[in-house]
């Protein structure tokens, strides 16, 4: 039977994961749509009728279509809410919290890691020089919003709250590629936020993402 | 008798753009608040009573400076007072200094949209716009998916000019002509695509006014009121046909309107 779920996105990139790190979690049937991001395929049609902001991934659930990772993310866990891992808390305060740090990742966290990723993790992939000034810049900023995630840590296990949610799940991508650079120095040194990365990274649902990603 | 004070409190100072997004979605709800305004260049945050709720960290290194000036980077309020040095607010429950910080029934949080999310999933069916957040699972999805765009895409962009349009001459603090004339070309690409979408949809959700529309209010008002920068302005009010209906239409909500009601009169 053909699968109803289709993303539309690029095995590399950050925000497709997010989308089939939630989907693998859930345990759920799904076609992966290759878009040639370097072909800029993302920025032309048919692609551009899927998200009009040209970016990937855009996500199709029968007649429902999405963009933006993060309500395509809500979407599947609400919505398959009985299927593979629960991926949020259903107390209203302690969900409220979740909420507060899933924009956390979003407007702080991302902002600096999605600048030093494609810095340090994509730009290579073609040949592409670097920005010496940007990665300082981000590299800054990515340190001070570690010291606050190492004393939330500290008092929580996961970011959003006692169990693993879709806050820890949304920074998986980023972590893959930071890991593997310079950044890594700022995660280790901290204790906390060393274990959670260890702990979230080493999920089986998360190697199966991985392993889409071509040699 | 006297009524109790409302429980829901929301501390910053009204003219944030984040705390004015907060207060926005609190006027659409029919939810009564308290608005703690901090008057730091009072001191009034080294008041005890305030001390014991909340606890100041320092954030960034202190500097001397000799003029009275009000920094607002994205939502970040930093208060620069004369012959002392960078006070940042940190309270116990807002690790990056940024207002707002809001309080309901023992519940302390940060982030403006996450505030309203909350707000919303907490009040949904009974008060106030019951849209607001859609009443289905599809319509939420739809809100959640704007709303992120709004984050993403359309924030980052207006938010840097807020500061330089805005803010900037009003502190006597140099504009950047670079980043204005960086930052207004992102958000022409942004608003194109919004316009596109408007002509399909009375809202960018959908055809009711959602949290995704009202989470643009605060950026676009002072990029429309700033009295030297008509082509900004005009971006919102009459480059583009859709937007400019859209913008008319969320702008004269009576919610928003109390909301720039509680704005320092200039």
């Amino acid at each position: 039977m053909m699968a109803t779920i289709k993303v539309h996105g690029s095995p590399y990139s950050t925000a497709t994961m997010r989308v089939t790190a939630t989907l693998c979690e859930k345990q759920l049937e799904f076609e992966l749509l290759y878009i040639n991001v370097r072909n800029g395929d993302h920025k032309k049609e048919p692609f551009l009728s899927h998200n009009p902001f040209g970016q990937v991934p855009a996500f199709e659930d029968g007649d429902l279509k999405l963009f933006e990772s993060r309500a395509i993310t809500q979407y599947i866990n609400h919505e398959y809410a009985d299927k593979g891992t629960k991926l949020t808390i259903s107390e209203s305060k302690k969900m409220a919290i979740m909420w507060m740090w899933s924009e956390v990742e979003s407007l702080h966290f991302d902002q600096a890691a999605s600048k030093l990723v494609w810095e340090l993790g994509i730009k290579p992939l073609f040949g592409a020089p670097l920005d010496p000034k940007i990665v300082e810049e981000n590299e800054a900023k990515l340190d001070s919003i570690l010291s606050v995630y190492e004393k939330r840590l500290s008092e929580s296990k996961y970011l959003g709250g006692e169990c693993f949610t879709l806050v820890d799940l949304h920074h998986l991508p980023s972590l893959h590629y930071l890991m593997k650079s310079q950044i890594k120095k700022l995660f280790e040194s901290r204790p906390y936020v060393s274990a959670w990365v260890a702990d979230i990274t080493a999920r089986p649902a998360w190697a199966k993402v991985i392993a889409m990603i071509p040699n | 008798m006297a009524t109790p004070p409302p429980a829901v409190k929301v501390y910053g100072p009204a003219l944030s753009t984040a705390v004015s997004r907060v207060l926005a979605c609190l006027n659409e709800k029919d939810i009564p608040f308290q608005l703690i305004p901090l008057n730091m260049s009072k001191g009034e945050h080294k008041n005890p009573h305030f001390l014991k709720i909340h606890v100041c960290n320092t954030y960034y290194t202190s500097l001397v400076h000799s003029t009275l000036s009000l920094i607002l980077i994205n939502c970040v309020c930093v208060l620069l007072l004369s012959h002392t040095h960078i006070l940042i607010i940190l309270n116990s429950f807002q690790p990056f200094g940024q207002v707002p910080a809001f309080q309901d029934d023992h519940i302390s949080l940060f982030e403006s949209r996450a505030i309203c999310r909350y707000v919303c999933e907490k009040h949904g069916g009974e008060k106030g716009n019951k849209q607001l957040y859609g009443t289905n699972p599809l319509a939420k999805a739809s809100i959640d998916q704007w709303l992120e765009a709004e984050g993403q895409s359309f924030n980052p962009p207006s938010s840097t000019l807020v500061f330089q349009l805005a803010f900037a001459p009003r502190m006597k603090i140099k504009q950047d002509e670079g980043a204005i004339r960086q930052n207004k070309e992102k958000l022409k690409k942004v608003l194109d695509v919004y316009d596109k979408r408007l002509a399909e949809t009375r809202y960018l959700a959908g055809d009711e006014f959602t949290l995704a529309d009202l989470s643009h209010l605060p950026n676009i008002h002072y990029l429309v009121s700033s009295s030297d920068h008509e082509d900004t302005a005009a971006l919102f009010t009459s480059e583009r046909e859709n937007v400019s209906r859209w913008w008319t239409e969320i702008s004269t909500r009576q919610s928003w309107k109390n909301v720039i009601d509680l704005y320092p009169k200039p």
